[in-house]
């Protein structure tokens, strides 16, 4: 796709000229202020009350809410035109946007909690048959002849860039409106996203605080229409909350980063779209924040992909490491068992390592080299084919098999286990051990066996007998 | 059907598109209710956008194959993107949904604008469809000829797809009912339900767009959700929720043709589009299946409900009865008293005494009500339950002595003479209830 558009920029995008550059970036332009100020506004509000609906799992309520208005639209043409008002005057539009919103979402609230449908359908119902009724009687309004009905379908895909100073304010008050309540009801909305049990049972009218929350996005929802379009306000409420979960994982702090995202996206996306003249407004603030929720998935401080598969890659490196030295130490132990193990580091063959556990040849000697770096393994013979533990490795090996050890004995004496199993259990839980832990588990088991300092193990060790085990090690 | 104006010839076509389109899209439609995953049909709607305009810049046509496959690869990365999102991103469905066909929506809608000057693809068209037209391509020579008779191809491409959908409902029955309903179960059945999911995906894309140039957007969702939702209220079996959401479908196709048609001359008004008016009267099947469905209908449960009500205001009445000779063996009980002891209606309260009397529970005497001898002894088999289980929850279950009345005059009523026998051994056998009244002893009958 991003090819494709590339070639589009060659053939229909001309680049700005420095005059046009320099008056849009500096907003010298009343139209370019107006339509940059109500965008991000409007992007600030919709990202602080797409936050809530987010964590409620109700990102698309927005989505059936804002469909619902249709109808409200056609019908306030309808009767003003009748009635002989101005038909197309956006409070009255508005208004009747706002009522046929509120009946939709009460309509979702009736299927939901009167059917037994799920509220995926509920919400699909309302979308499609008020979207259609809607659309039926716009097509009706516009073979209207007194009608000039035209500008209507504005509402679907919006019009930002002949946005007035009127709806710049209007969607401004709708921002400060929506921050208020948002500030006002901040901690019951806070316990209703997270958990709506117990706020009901602390005696908080969750119905109450529900609706609030379905009338913001209703308000956010209506003043957005003007500006972006019925599809592309869902985008608002949706995306920027979604790329501020990557982020944080305090509500607060969600909520003004979600907010914050929002604005950018306004802002980025209306310039954009002022210097050139091809690119809809909408559409483009859209794009904005899309491209604000890649780079967020991706480099999210809390939840971002990179930073969960850097975590991911450190344990398992401290995985490895373990299960190596580990490897080493109860290699020397199983072949001759009557040996001190610390009395002479001796080699042991690589091929016996690999033999320990089900890892591959290559990740065991990348798990080798880092260890080696560590100053806890070296080399013994040539080409890296026998391996031994330095004095610091075997103090750490030792250490990491009494704890493996400790685990195992709890999990037999405590947790009923059968000491087949307990290889591999232990495996799975020694990596999370800290010091208080293992201080509290020596407690629980008297060091019996134990050599010097190091318990024995409750089952046989060795490449034959950990082969039922090793499959779950690594 | 001629005071409508009504012509077979042509609003035959039409009718016949729009119920097999809707038919394709509602077979579908059954399995992404129950997999919860209904406002997919929206989101695969709105995302083929981008694909359609792909296809425009690239062959500089509005030929319908590379459109298709434009907007059926899109609708499938919707699915694909959808769920890439939900599993790196760890973003809940609903949410990653909205970001992938909002930003598609997004780019369609720059694309279009692009090639804007080149061809006029009109944004009405996609949201109304043209379902109009059908009747003109007979006239046009936009056919396929089938068995001799001129098919408008709007229909023969709707019939195929059926028939496609339908095919697969009945090849993997099995597998898509268990992955709906327990994915875990089907892959440890050894059927993979993700290989499911993206044939569904794959379908519902190619479904969503095979519609979207007759029916337009709104009538592809609607038909994706409404029928299916409908027929889920009105059954418990899979195979009638399907069979149920193919008539509703064929039933909103010509319940919204006739009304589109009907309507608006009553009115005095234009014709609105028929796609609309199809999703309209979708949604009023709906709203019947809601109240009138025999299992789950708001009516019947309505029903049901009071009936359950009036059952146990009836116990209720009997009981205070006893209460009452407990205290004053000569009382009879005035219905002023009953009501606003038992807090009870006026007409329900006079059905009920109606009906105890004619079961012979209680007759009339001095102005007011007492027990018959049948009566009393149902009466004291609701009273041995009410103490038996206050002495069960305050001896047993530790609740505290002032609340064990309220659970009790719930459990009383659901209370046989095994239970109470059970009771009564678990309790040892008391004598009196721990507000000291007594209990009365198990009567011969009931």
């Amino acid at each position: 796709m991003g090819a494709q558009q590339d070639s589009l920029a060659e053939e229909a995008f001309e680049l700005p000229s420095r005059n046009v550059l320099r008056r849009t970036l500096l907003l010298q332009d009343y139209n370019t202020r107006v339509v940059v100020a109500g965008t991000t506004l409007l992007g600030l509000a919709s990202g602080l009350v797409g936050s809530f609906t987010l964590l409620r799992k109700r990102a698309l309520l927005g989505d059936a809410l804002s469909h619902a208005t249709l109808p409200g639209i056609a019908i306030a043409f309808i009767v003003a035109t009748s009635l002989g008002l101005e038909g197309k005057s956006l409070a009255v539009l508005l208004l009747g946007a706002a009522i046929s919103g509120t009946l939709g979402m009460a309509a979702v609230l009736f299927i939901r909690n009167g059917t037994r449908l799920k509220e995926d359908a509920a919400l699909g119902i309302v979308l499609s048959v008020f979207f259609g009724a809607g659309a039926a009687l716009l097509s009706m309004v516009q073979r209207m002849e007194a009608g000039h009905a035209a500008g209507l379908e504005s509402f679907i895909y919006g019009k930002a860039a002949s946005m007035t100073s009127q709806d710049a304010w209007i969607i401004g008050v709708a921002g400060g409106v929506s921050l208020l309540v948002a500030a006002l009801l901040y901690k019951e909305l806070q316990l209703l996203c997270f958990d709506e049990e117990f706020a009901g049972s602390r005696g908080y009218p969750t119905t109450l605080i529900d609706l609030a929350l379905m009338a913001l996005v209703v308000v956010v929802t209506i003043v957005g229409l003007q500006a972006v379009g019925l599809i592309l306000v869902i985008a608002l409420l949706i995306i920027p909350a979604a790329a501020a979960r990557f982020w944080t994982e305090n509500l607060l702090r969600m909520t003004l980063v979600s907010a914050g995202l929002g604005a950018a996206s306004g802002l980025g996306g209306s310039i954009a779209s002022a210097l050139f003249a091809k690119l809809p407004s909408g559409a483009m603030i859209v794009l904005v924040a899309t491209a604000f929720f890649g780079v967020s998935m991706v480099f999210g401080p809390a939840r971002g992909t990179l930073i969960r598969w850097l975590r991911r890659r450190g344990l398992n490196r401290r995985i490895d490491r373990s299960h190596l030295l580990r490897g080493i130490y109860e290699c020397k132990e199983g072949r001759d068992a009557s040996a001190q193990p610390s009395a002479a580091s001796s080699p042991v063959p690589f091929a016996d390592l690999l033999a320990m556990r089900s890892w591959s040849q290559r990740r065991l000697r990348t798990a080798l080299r880092r260890t080696e770096r560590e100053g806890l393994v070296q080399a013994a013979g040539d080409r890296g084919d026998s391996w031994k533990l330095t004095p610091d490795g075997l103090r750490e090996a030792a250490r990491l098999v009494h704890e493996h050890r400790l685990w195992e004995m709890y999990l037999i004496a405590h947790a009923d286990v059968a000491p087949g199993k307990v290889d591999r259990d232990a495996d799975a839980i020694e990596h999370v051990l800290d010091p208080a832990m293992i201080a509290e588990l020596e407690e629980l088991l008297e060091r019996r066996q134990a050599v010097e300092g190091v318990a024995a193990s409750p089952h046989p060790i060795g490449p034959g007998a950990g082969a039922s085990t090793a499959a779950g090690g690594a | 059907m001629d005071w409508i104006g009504w012509n077979w010839s042509s609003d035959g076509w039409v009718l016949a598109a729009g119920a097999l389109s809707a038919v394709a899209a509602a077979l579908l439609g059954n399995f992404l209710v129950l997999r919860r995953m209904s406002m997919l049909g929206d989101a695969i709607s709105h995302a083929v956008l981008p694909g359609l305009a792909a296809a425009f810049l690239i062959t500089g046509a509005r030929t319908s194959l590379p459109m298709f496959i434009g907007a059926a690869l899109v609708g499938l990365l919707t699915a694909v993107f959808t769920e890439w999102i939900r599993g790196f991103g760890k973003v809940d469905e609903g949410a990653s949904m909205g970001v992938v066909f909002t930003s598609l929506f997004a780019l369609g809608l720059v694309m279009i604008v692009q090639a804007a000057d080149h061809v006029d693809l009109d944004p009405s068209c996609v949201l109304y469809g043209s379902l109009e037209t059908v009747a003109v391509a007979v006239l046009i020579g936009d056919t396929w000829n089938v068995l001799g008779l001129d098919v408008p191809r709007t229909v023969g491409i709707a019939a195929i797809n059926v028939l496609v959908n339908a095919a697969f409902l009945l090849l993997f029955y099995k597998e898509l009912k268990i992955s709906s309903f327990d994915p875990a179960l089907a892959t440890t059945a050894g059927y993979s339900a993700r290989l499911m999911h993206y044939a569904l995906m794959t379908l519902v894309a190619v479904t969503a767009v095979v519609s979207f140039e007759s029916m337009g957007n709104i009538l592809v969702v609607a038909m994706f959700v409404v029928p299916p939702a409908a027929a889920y209220l009105l059954t418990d079996r899979l195979r009638w929720m399907i069979v149920l959401s193919v008539l509703l479908a064929v039933g909103s196709a010509a319940l919204g043709h006739l009304g589109s048609i009907a309507l608006p001359q009553a009115l005095g008004m234009d014709d609105p589009s028929i796609a609309a008016s199809i999703a309209v009267a979708a949604g009023l099947l709906f709203v019947l299946a809601a109240l009138f469905g025999p299992q789950h209908g708001w009516l019947v449960r309505f029903v049901r409900h009071r009936a359950l009500a009036r059952g146990i205001l009836a116990e209720d009445v009997i009981a205070y009865l006893y209460r009452r000779e407990e205290r004053d063996p000569q009382a009879a009980v005035r219905l002023a008293e009953l009501r606003s002891e038992l807090l009870s209606g006026p007409v329900m309260t006079r059905v009920v005494l109606a009906l105890q009397r004619l079961r012979g529970m209680i007759v009339r005497s001095g102005g007011g009500y007492r027990l018959t001898s049948l009566g009393r002894e149902q009466a004291k088999g609701l009273v041995r339950s009410h103490r038996l289980w206050e002495s069960y929850l305050a001896s047993e279950a530790g609740v505290s002595a002032d609340r064990i009345h309220q659970s009790a005059e719930r459990l009383e009523h659901f209370t046989d003479r095994r239970l109470r026998a059970r009771l009564d051994e678990e309790t040892l056998t008391p004598v009196t209830d721990p507000h000291g009244r007594p209990i009365p002893e198990e009567g011969s009958s009931r």
